[in-house]
């Protein structure tokens, strides 16, 4: 098989349904703690800091599930989608 | 500098989404996939016995009452002893199967702790709806990881097991230091926080 029929298969290849599931785990947390940032915009203090202590600054829970969305996407889902497709793609 | 109970909750909230999700990664792509890198094999225990040993300075600094600290503290044992158990397997250290055992043993301690430590009605105020709530999520849950001992390839039980800790995870979320629930707040529970 030449290389260019490999580079093109591999262009069309599409990711499997648990690959998919694997890398929206990730952004759905994400976009879980946006949407909690606008429906409760008063428990991000970030909004209005004046007068805030280091607690209320530094914990803000919509913040802290976006951040273990993107702890989990950066560093977890990549590895693991990577080797669920080659576990795919041996015969 | 002690940060309010709320900001722990909130904390100890993350840690148990970020659990919940690896544990939901792992019921979607299998065992052997989700080993294949050994760093990932011990990611979820390895948190699970971190949250257990960081219970214990809970239990320490946030001790209003000898019921709390009973609480607290066995939460931290049977947090650390489920985290132990399952590093444990991965490592290969244990073989028994029925070490799994540990982390319905943890749920149901837990769940009874919340239950037991709690004295107030329901709707007395968030904190006491969310320790009812959450200790019966705990017992409840515990139903997931027993069949996991014996049924360990069910997509299902290990997709309601990181379901549990994730809805567990949001109850945390939702805690606030005396505040109201769906309009109910003693007057007996002090002034709303902010």
């Amino acid at each position: 098989m030449s290389t260019q029929l490999v580079s093109e298969r591999t262009a069309v290849r599409r990711r499997s349904a648990r690959a998919r599931a694997v890398s929206a785990l990730g952004p759905a947390t994400m976009l879980a703690g946006v949407a909690w940032a606008f429906l409760q915009p008063y428990r991000l203090t970030l909004l209005h800091p004046h007068g805030q202590g280091f607690w209320w600054l530094a914990i803000e829970p919509p913040l802290l599930v976006i951040l273990a969305g993107v702890v989990f996407a950066l560093l977890v889902a990549p590895g693991v989608i990577e080797d669920l497709e080659d576990q795919e793609d041996r015969p | 500098m002690q940060p309010p109970a709320e900001f722990v909750h909130w904390m100890f909230a993350t840690g148990l989404v970020l659990v919940g999700l690896c544990l939901l990664a792992q019921a979607v792509v299998g065992d052997e996939v989700w080993r294949r890198r050994p760093w990932r094999a011990y990611l979820w225990p390895s948190l699970a016995f971190t949250m257990g040993v960081l219970m214990w300075p809970v239990m320490v600094f946030f001790t209003n009452s000898t019921i709390h600290m009973l609480a607290h503290g066995s939460w931290a044992q049977v947090m650390m002893f489920s985290g132990a158990a399952e590093l444990g397997l991965v490592r290969g250290k244990l073989h028994s199967r029925y070490w799994r055992l540990a982390m319905p043993f943890a749920f149901l301690v837990s769940g009874a702790a919340f239950l037991i430590h709690e004295q107030n009605s329901w709707f007395f105020a968030r904190a006491a709806f969310l320790h009812h709530l959450i200790g019966w999520t705990l017992i409840i849950g515990a139903i997931f990881p027993l069949l996991a001992v014996f049924r360990p390839r069910s997509e299902a039980v290990r997709a309601g097991f990181a379901l549990t800790f994730v809805v567990l995870g949001v109850m945390l979320y939702c805690d606030r230091d005396t505040a109201p629930v769906f309009g109910h707040l003693s007057p007996l529970a002090g002034a709303q926080h902010r």
